[in-house]
């Protein structure tokens, strides 16, 4: 009897140690960490994701960090080759480097293996979210959230009659949608200062951060619309007269005009988040921000549904858009590259996409975007597609950081600081850039 | 049992001398000073004559002389991050060193509540730098923040922007700096005016010194030390501030308040550029090594006085 009992206690010991050992180190093969920014879209990933652990039985942890913090984070651990990250929704500037210096598993076997083809995703995401050298077919990511810059309005303000007759008297139009830079700034300059509900209000809330990317968004959603062009089509890293041509240069000057005369006071480091205050806290009589944001504006209790209204950025001489949006990328470093192959494989179905874009995430999937129905699904969503036919990136060259902020330092020093003209600061920008592409051997 | 005998050492007897003891001992502590300190330092100097990015492992490492150092020296943009280092190192200081040296002799003298008074104000150093940063943006803000207000209580000036302003935005630094670090300098003058013995200041009675005379005379040089000393401290300091501008200005508007610091980090840690930022790195160094010393020589001729 003695005997037994000490057997079975000898059991239940090395069962109990077993379970002890084996139980967090199953655990964790069977958990895969996410890494994306700290944003209303990850927390629709974090709920679509719910149904990928039920299917799975693969548990997942989100690391989401704020955007203020999101590159210098995630790009240290990707350079420091950190296993923090299994999936990572990385910038779609990061693709360059990440490519080139390994940080990314190429995709292309996998899709093959697995019947995932690109031609089921909006081409503007698959070459701006997937594919370095750009446009050609090698994939690094999966195009995970489409986004583009926009801009929303007070409907509300807009809709009222004396506010119509005002600005009718004032301009000789009917107050409306801005379909120009130019009329943007009309309805900027008339809101400036205007009283509404007892209330000073200003005309409209503008990226102007210099930390991070926020004035280069901005910037360029102005420069695109008036036809920027990075470097010369025919001749790479030829620069001279596309970054610095009299349509860029009068691109910049208006864009610091807008912030000078119809910015609130102080909005002189304002990304997202502060836009989002200013327009939620009805300082604002429009806002410029990722389209990522509309449908918590649309919910918004104070300024949600009727109150406001949306719009693709304004035109001048071409309609072009800032492209936003990341694509979803299997880091290197894992240990678990085939779960988290396997999370891109779930993330990739028509259906899953579906669920996608009704959480409030943006699919690129076409199985979403090209059904009929789609521009009546939410009040944005027409102007959502139209956005996305016409977005321009950002440099994705693996020295991206290098030139993002040699462009935040030149423009804010011109826009923000007074420093310099235009002209002056496009020529430094194009003195910089030379640099880092010559640094890198690119000329 | 051994017993020690005088003149022979106990470790003699097992084999070891003096100094092979004292060297076990030590050995440690100088070993981990050259792995963290004097290692990464002569890296850095090797690293400052290369085109090394750590984020480009198969990059080939070449050597480039004094490249680095040229573009740095021969940089506008740098010499206008130093000039905004400068600007902010001198004038913190000096209101922390007039404030400080007020407040210290406010808190020497006995009164009622003196106690409570010191714990409050006190209260500033004790907090974060990034969330002293982050709070007084808050502050700062035009429309919602209480500085505005107050300033217009007291003034009429209207609507301005303390950190959105090229011309403000300096001084916005400046006086968070100062707000949050006089009490340490106060710290440090109280101490040198409590080591001055009573005995001094009642000789200058009876010799009918007026309360100027004593402070010109006998206050200021015995505390003179003490406050030179705080000076190094808070110079030291502020000449790498980092994290309270980053969350106040972001180095902004434009580069006005982009300290070395600031730019060092963006060189280093976003642009990844080693060997440059590693230059940048030696520069400062050097700068804040050779002015130290040369501090440090001056504060002991004024000790010996």
């Amino acid at each position: 009897m003695y005997k037994l009992r000490k057997g079975i206690a000898a059991t239940a010991l090395a069962a109990a140690l077993g379970a002890f050992i084996s139980g967090p180190a199953q655990a964790q093969q069977k958990e895969l960490t996410l890494c994306w920014a700290a944003w209303d879209p990850a927390n629709a990933l974090a709920e679509l994701s719910k149904d990928f652990t039920t299917q799975s039985g693969i548990a997942m942890k989100f690391e989401f960090v704020p955007w203020t913090n999101f590159a210098d984070r995630f790009l240290n651990e990707l350079n420091s080759g950190g296993k923090l990250c299994d999936l990572l929704i990385g910038d779609s500037q990061w693709l360059g480097g990440s490519a080139t210096y390994g940080h990314y598993i190429k995709l292309n076997d996998f899709f093959d293996k697995n019947g995932i083809s690109m031609d089921d995703f909006l081409p503007a995401t698959v070459y701006a979210y997937s594919t370095w050298p750009k446009g050609t077919p090698n994939y690094w990511a999966l195009p995970a959230m489409g986004d583009a810059l926009g801009w929303v309005y007070r409907k509300d303000w807009f809709a009222r009659p004396e506010i119509q007759t005002a600005f009718k008297e004032k301009y000789g139009r009917d107050i409306g949608v801005p379909k120009t830079w130019d009329e943007l700034k009309q309805v900027a300059e008339f809101f400036q200062g205007r009283e509404i509900d007892g209330k000073k209000v200003y005309g409209a809330a503008i990226y102007t951060e210099r930390g991070s990317e926020g004035i280069t968004m901005g910037v360029t959603a102005a420069m695109y619309a008036w036809g920027f062009k990075y470097q010369n089509p025919d001749k790479p890293y030829d620069m001279e007269g596309y970054v610095n041509s009299p349509d860029a240069v009068a691109a910049l000057e208006f864009y610091k005009d807008l912030y000078k005369c119809c910015t609130p006071p102080g909005h002189s480091d304002a990304y997202m988040v502060a836009n989002l205050d200013a327009y939620k806290s009805g300082q604002v009589a429009m806002q410029m921000n990722w389209f990522a944001f509309f449908p918590g504006i649309a919910k918004d209790e104070d300024v949600g549904g009727d109150k406001s209204g949306f719009f693709v950025n304004p035109a001048e001489k071409v309609e072009a858009s800032t492209l936003g949006g990341q694509g979803i990328s299997v880091v290197a470093y894992s240990d678990k590259k085939d779960m988290a192959l396997e999370y891109i494989k779930w993330f990739a179905q028509p259906d899953v996409q579906k669920k996608w874009w009704s959480l409030g995430g943006y699919s690129a999937s076409k199985a979403v975007l090209e059904d009929p129905n789609f521009p009546n699904t939410a009040p944005f969503a027409a102007d959502f597609l139209k956005a996305m036919g016409g977005v321009k990136d950002f440099w994705q060259e693996p020295t991206y950081a290098e030139l993002l902020q040699a462009m935040q330092k030149r423009v804010h020093d011109y826009v923000v600081a007074d420093k310099g003209t235009a002209q002056e600061a496009l020529d430094k920008l194009i003195v910089d850039w030379t640099q880092v592409f010559k640094d890198d051997g690119k000329i | 049992m051994a017993v020690a005998r005088p003149g022979k050492p106990v470790q003699r007897a097992h084999g070891l001398s003096d100094r092979a003891v004292a060297w076990i001992f030590i050995s440690p502590t100088i070993l981990l000073l050259l792995a963290i300190n004097i290692f990464p330092l002569l890296w850095t100097i090797y690293l400052s004559f290369t085109n090394y990015r750590a984020n480009q492992p198969g990059r080939l490492v070449q050597w480039v002389g004094l490249d680095n150092y040229r573009n740095l020296l021969g940089s506008e943009d740098v010499w206008g991050y130093l000039q905004a280092t400068a600007h902010f190192v001198g004038w913190s200081i000096f209101f922390q060193v007039l404030l400080g040296l007020g407040l210290a002799l406010l808190i020497n003298q006995k009164f009622k509540g003196h106690a409570t008074l010191t714990t409050l104000i006190l209260l500033p150093m004790m907090l974060s730098p990034a969330v002293v940063g982050v709070f007084w943006a808050y502050i700062y803000q035009p429309q919602a923040g209480i500085f505005n207000y107050l300033v217009n209580f007291f003034i009429d000036a209207g609507s301005f922007t303390m950190i959105g302003d090229v011309n403000l935005a300096p001084w916005s630094i400046v006086l968070v700096d100062t707000w949050m670090w006089t009490p340490y300098v106060m710290l440090i003058c109280l101490a040198g005016l409590r080591s001055i013995p009573d005995y001094i200041y009642e000789a200058a009675e009876v010799d009918r010194a007026s309360k100027w005379r004593q402070f010109w005379s006998i206050t200021l040089p015995m505390v003179l030390p003490f406050l030179m000393l705080a000076v190094l401290f808070r110079a030291i300091e502020n000449f790498k501030m980092f994290d309270m501008v980053v969350e106040l200005t972001s180095g902004g508007p434009g580069s006005v308040t982009e300290l070395a610091s600031i730019n060092l980090k963006r060189e280093a840690f976003e642009k990844w550029r080693t060997g440059y930022s590693s230059a940048f790195a030696v520069i400062l160094f050097v700068t804040v090594f050779g002015a130290g010393n040369i501090y440090v020589k001056f504060l002991n001729k004024v000790k010996q006085r």
